[in-house]
């Protein structure tokens, strides 16, 4: 493994960011921010607008307003080429029926680098070995992507964003559908790299663990931000994601557990917000 | 076909989870260990390495190819008169003792149906490939955005009411405004706001598809048996009748749009990913979307306007080359056009020998050729995953 990765993480700052889908606000005045190297997640329950926020940093959604800065310059006001230079994602998508092999995939990384009909050059083919090397799946790289299981093709869509050396990396529920092993072994890479991250996460207490902040999102609202074991309170937990919990503090280094017990019942939760 | 469509669009959901709550009694699995060696070679048959000696093998058989479609016919020329006439037109050699008559035969009317056969095959071809990927469907070609349906409706509208109904125009010339007529109207039905997603554009196109057809049947309906027979040739495809002058024009177009896509690789691989993948990876999905589609409409509305309605070339090929050197369309889309080249030449070849002198529908040959040869490529590589 070449120990030099040799890219800079880069700070992120969305400010105020509003996004429509068909006229139906999605997400409403979001400001986030992380700070070079920083693993930030992104919680809330289904539909309180995180991967489209998060769709508007790598660039495939515009938002309404806001800005959305990696570094120093907002995303939407440079080339998408550009911005891809600086921003790689694992957005939630299937690769579709053609077959890909897993080098065909990690070396789309090396897209936003490239003129038109510029070839890979023995540059681009190190990174790409590099990249897989570093997510260990060297050997690889003639198997077809739907041919692998969950975890090694979260794996292989991590080696496409290290390819891609982009200073920030978006990931939109990257654990869903991996057995609880390669979810451990997943975001242990993902920290491991040393990149700045955004990520998508539904399992709190991998959040608890892997993150060093997290943004609480609720109907298209922050409604809540810092460390995760400040920010995720039985309380907050009964208001935004309408569940039962009990949050603890163990003191043998293992850290803050989350007891999930129950759904909250609709007239305890109305009775709650009244 | 639409149930087609919906399993080919629909986002495979792994059942991972489904099942562990359905047998929680199941011993656990062991974690597989996996040993990639020996597996390797299934991206495609044709292994990497060989990429380079592979696209000079097929370079070297649409040569051959040409020169053995430019000695068959009526009379017999051998390879090396068709090599001096060739070369000799083109301002390389000097003059030649040929007969006349044989020169004549061979530069004006055996080169220019051989040339306007390499353009129609790889046109076909790579425009196929492209709209497979545009509206990512591996069911996709020429004929799933209207085109084909589009053009054989002007062209039938012509051949049975005579020019005099298409405002004067000729066969072609209806040919190729019925095919944007109909493709105007799958754009336009398919998009939403500036986008143009796939299923819509699909379902879009197969309707307006019937709905032209609609016109081609009732035409043929009303049509005479000499009317109707022209009808059915046209809409199978043919190059027969070749000339320079009439074939320079959509050469042209053909040859430009087929290099502009041919150099779309990157893109329509990221394209392949998915919008947002496509997205993250610097590619304006929405604009790259509808230039690819409008350029492989156009291209196939040109193509089909001046030799008809060639099915399977568009659909069958792109897959074809896929399955040889893998999905990567910096590789397989130099490869399709090769391969739709050589192809539609052999095809071409095939029509007008086996019941001589009349000549078959290159379709007919193209389909009956096409599907069994596809057909056994698919159980040799059925062993690599979806297809």
């Amino acid at each position: 493994m070449n120990p030099e990765w040799g890219v800079q993480p880069a700070s992120f700052a969305a400010c105020a960011v509003n996004v429509s889908i068909d006229d139906v606000r999605i997400v409403c005045d979001a400001t986030l921010a992380a700070s070079p190297g920083e693993v930030v997640g992104l919680l809330g329950p289904n539909g309180s607008g995180k991967s489209t926020l998060l769709r508007t940093v790598y660039r495939s959604l515009r938002p309404l307003s806001g800005s959305i800065c990696v570094g120093e310059d907002d995303v939407w006001e440079m080339t998408a080429k550009r911005a891809a230079q600086r921003t790689s994602a694992v957005a939630q998508e299937s690769v579709g029926d053609f077959e890909f092999t897993v080098r065909d995939v990690v070396e789309l990384g090396r897209g936003p680098h490239k003129r038109l009909l510029e070839g890979d050059t023995r540059q681009d083919r190190e990174i790409v070995e590099d990249a897989l090397d570093r997510v260990r799946m060297t050997g690889f790289e003639d198997r077809l992507f739907v041919t692998l299981s969950g975890g090694e093709k979260q794996r292989a869509l991590v080696a496409r964003c290290l390819a891609q050396r982009s200073r920030l990396v978006v990931l939109d529920e990257p654990t869903n559908h991996l057995d609880v092993r390669a979810q451990f072994e997943l975001l242990d890479l993902v920290r491991s790299l040393g990149v700045t991250a955004l990520v998508a996460l539904h399992d709190l207490n991998l959040a608890a663990r892997y993150c060093d902040r997290v943004y609480v999102l609720d109907a298209g609202r922050v409604v809540s931000h810092g460390l995760t074991a400040e920010v995720l309170t039985a309380e907050l937990l009964a208001d935004v994601f309408g569940v039962v919990a009990r949050c603890e503090q163990r003191s043998d280094s293992t850290g803050f557990h989350i007891l999930l017990l129950a759904a909250v019942r609709a007239h305890a939760r109305e009775a709650a917000s009244t | 076909m639409t149930e087609h469509i919906a399993q080919a669009n629909r986002s495979p959901e792994p059942a991972s989870r489904v099942g562990a709550l359905a047998a929680p009694t199941e011993p656990p699995v062991p974690r597989r260990t996996v040993t990639p060696t020996g597996q390797s070679n299934r991206a495609g048959l044709v292994p990497r390495r060989f990429y380079r000696s592979f696209v000079g093998l097929l370079v070297g058989a649409l040569g051959s190819s040409f020169v053995l479609a430019v000695m068959v016919g009526s009379v017999s020329v051998p390879a090396a008169a068709v090599i001096r006439i060739v070369a000799d037109h083109v301002g390389i050699g000097g003059t030649t003792d040929i007969n006349p008559a044989i020169v004549q035969v061979v530069w004006d009317l055996r080169v220019p149906r051989a040339l306007l056969t390499i353009v129609v095959g790889a046109g076909l071809s790579v425009a196929g490939a492209v709209i497979q990927v545009a509206v990512r469907n591996p069911l996709g070609d020429p004929y799933i955005l209207g085109v084909v349906a589009g053009a054989s409706s002007g062209a039938v509208l012509v051949i049975v009411l005579g020019s005099a109904a298409a405002a004067g125009l000729g066969v072609s010339a209806a040919a190729f405004v019925g095919a944007l007529l109909a493709t105007s109207a799958t754009f336009l039905l398919g998009r939403r706001g500036a986008r143009l997603p796939p299923t819509r554009m699909v379902l879009a196109g197969v309707a307006v598809a019937y709905l032209f057809s609609a016109v081609t049947f009732y035409l043929q309906s009303i049509a005479t048996p000499n009317e109707l027979r022209r009808a059915v040739f046209w809409g199978l495809g043919s190059v027969a009748g070749a000339q320079w002058s009439d074939i320079g024009l959509p050469m042209i177009v053909v040859v430009v749009a087929t290099t502009f896509l041919m150099i779309q690789g990157r893109s329509l691989n990221a394209l392949l990913a998915g919008d947002e993948t496509a997205s993250s990876l610097g590619v304006n999905v929405i604009a790259l979307q509808i230039v690819l589609l409008v350029t492989a409409s156009l291209l196939s509305a040109v193509v089909v306007a001046v030799a008809g309605g060639i099915g399977f070339v568009g659909l069958i090929v792109p897959h074809v080359a896929r399955m040889l050197v893998g999905a990567d369309h910096r590789r397989a889309l130099p490869v399709t056009v090769l391969v739709g080249a050589t192809f539609m030449l052999l095809v071409d070849l095939l029509a007008r020998t086996v019941r001589r002198p009349s000549e078959l529908p290159l379709g007919v040959v193209t389909a009956a050729i096409g599907a069994p040869f596809f057909l056994w490529l698919l159980r040799r590589n059925r062993a690599s995953g979806s297809m």
